[in-house]
């Protein structure tokens, strides 16, 4: 098995077939849209494939250590940020195929009108924790 | 109390249950809810025979889902129907449910979760943690592993070559967290090995104990990799090397040989080699042809280039690697090993960070970017 990262963007990502922001569907789209991804998980835990799925909030704030003794700094948002992360699921699953695969059918999730967003989402790979103790 | 013995016992037990007519699922979930129980029970009150209070147990914890189900059902007679208990053949079931577990319906990664359960008695939170998912996604890839081998006969020999290749997933699978599946892979293929004389069954033992033995040498106390060549020779375990070797050759004795025999033969070169330099690489270019011939595997065409660069100089492993898809796993990293013992240490610095770019897992990228830097860094003329 292997571990992807299927990462969704609020920005930084090509524009999808859908492109109608969110706060102009319908609440019913709405709904429709958020049980479409509950529904998408569910059914990934029941295959044993889903490991993580998180949502977050579109603006945070840049850390950074200033030096002995004194306090971090911060700053930020900054609007220039090209690559603004939304949420990510993570997926454990038998093959890349089977990555893209799911990668596919969590883009298809409706949007306004109710049709599939074509949304794209970036699949990422984890690399392992361990190499495998055969290797010579 | 000893867990190993406990565990050592599930296969048997399950079996019992299954010959005695319960459903192999049922019967699986039977006989944790019994292992839970002994962990509980047996350290202050021991049993005399531990398979048989098992058995005992599990067959009644069987009884009692089955008849709450019955009666869920409306379906009385159901145990009535069930055949009568099979006289014991506590050697061949065991074999039995590793044959059930590794059946070829299964993709590998399920079938290695059940076998953890059903063959090797741990805990559904023991196999999630090992695999780092959460334990309802592990409980239900081994339902669903359940319910997928639910209509295959128990008594139907398997191929024990699908077996093998389960327990070797396992074993690479490594330790993480805390349950260590190299040694529990380890445990399940001594196991085997008890209840089938197979060449291969001992190849693979013998593979697993071999490169186990060097497991305390592979990794720096920082976690960061030795490579073969730079371990330290005094802590690989003598005395698994020293089990390891004695098993191949009586497999090899039997002039069956198979793909795990060979690798182990390479693993038994390396072991035999007091210090890096001693290897006899010339042996080991002749297993990899034997394995290449036997595997058709590019992964053993690559370790060959490997051997012929060290058999035969770098040029020669350079040579043999041109006939390789440059896209395989570790090729990079390959060529930038040959090219640095080539002297070529420019060419070796770009690929070790080419290959370290693509490595698989952590420890590798990080010893192959540190390779990179030691050549990056030394003075130049």
């Amino acid at each position: 098995m292997a571990k992807y990262l299927l990462l969704k963007h609020y920005r930084g990502a090509p524009a999808c077939a859908n492109d109608v922001p969110m706060d102009q569907w319908t609440p019913e789209e709405i709904s429709a849209h958020v049980g479409y991804m509950n529904d998408f998980a569910a059914r990934l835990e029941k295959t044993g494939e889903y490991v993580d799925a998180q949502a977050l909030a579109p603006e945070g704030t840049w850390v950074r250590y200033d030096g002995e003794g004194r306090p971090p700094v911060t700053d930020g948002p900054f609007a220039e940020t090209k690559d603004l992360i939304a949420g990510w699921m993570v997926i454990d699953v038998d093959s890349y195929e089977r990555a893209v695969e799911l990668a596919g059918e969590l883009s298809a999730a409706p949007g306004a009108g109710g049709r599939p967003l074509h949304e794209w989402l970036e699949l990422r790979p984890f690399l392992g924790l361990h190499n495998p103790c055969v290797t010579d | 109390m000893d867990e190993a013995l406990l565990r050592s016992l599930t296969p048997g037990v399950l079996a019992v249950l299954v010959r005695r007519g319960a459903d192999f699922a049922a019967a699986e979930d039977a006989v944790q809810d019994a292992l839970v129980e002994a962990v509980r029970v047996w350290p202050a009150d021991p049993p005399r025979d531990p398979r048989g209070w098992l058995v005992t147990v599990a067959w009644r914890r069987f009884l009692d889902a089955a008849r709450a189900d019955t009666a869920r059902r409306r379906r009385e007679d159901r145990l009535d129907e069930e055949p009568a208990p099979g006289p014991a053949r506590a050697v061949d079931d065991t074999l039995q449910v590793y044959f059930l577990c590794a059946h070829p319906s299964l993709t590998p990664a399920s079938a290695a979760a059940l076998t953890l359960r059903a063959v090797g008695g741990l805990t559904t939170r023991q196999i999630a943690r090992a695999y780092l998912v959460p334990e309802a996604t592990m409980a239900q890839r081994i339902s669903r592993a359940k319910r997928s081998v639910a209509g295959v006969r128990f008594d139907r020999p398997g191929d024990v070559a699908t077996v093998l290749r389960v327990l070797y997933l396992v074993f690479n699978e490594g330790y993480s967290g805390d349950v260590d599946l190299a040694a529990e892979a380890v445990r399940l293929t001594r196991q085997l090995a008890a209840v089938i004389d197979h060449p291969e069954v001992s190849g693979l033992l013998a593979l697993m104990l071999l490169h186990h033995a060097r497991r305390g040498a592979r990794t720096a106390p920082d976690g960061s990799l030795v490579p073969l060549a730079e371990q330290d020779r005094g802590r690989w375990d003598t005395g698994l090397i020293a089990e390891g070797v004695r098993i191949l050759q009586r497999a090899l004795a039997r002039d069956r040989l198979g793909e795990f025999q060979a690798q182990a033969a390479v693993a038994a070169l390396h072991a035999d080699a007091p210090r890096a330099e001693e290897t006899d690489w010339v042996q080991i270019v002749e297993w990899y042809d034997e394995l290449v011939r036997l595997t058709g595997s590019p992964v053993a065409r690559l370790n060959r280039a490997v051997a012929v660069g060290e058999a035969d100089g770098p040029r020669a492993g350079l040579k043999a690697l041109e006939e390789l898809d440059p896209a395989l796993p570790r090729y990079t990293a390959v060529a930038a090993h040959l090219h640095e013992r080539d002297g070529d240490l420019t060419t070796a610095a770009r690929l070790y960070a080419e290959a370290a770019h693509h490595a698989p897992t952590l420890p590798e990228r990080d010893h192959l970017t540190r390779r990179a830097a030691r050549l990056n860094s030394r003075p130049r003329p």
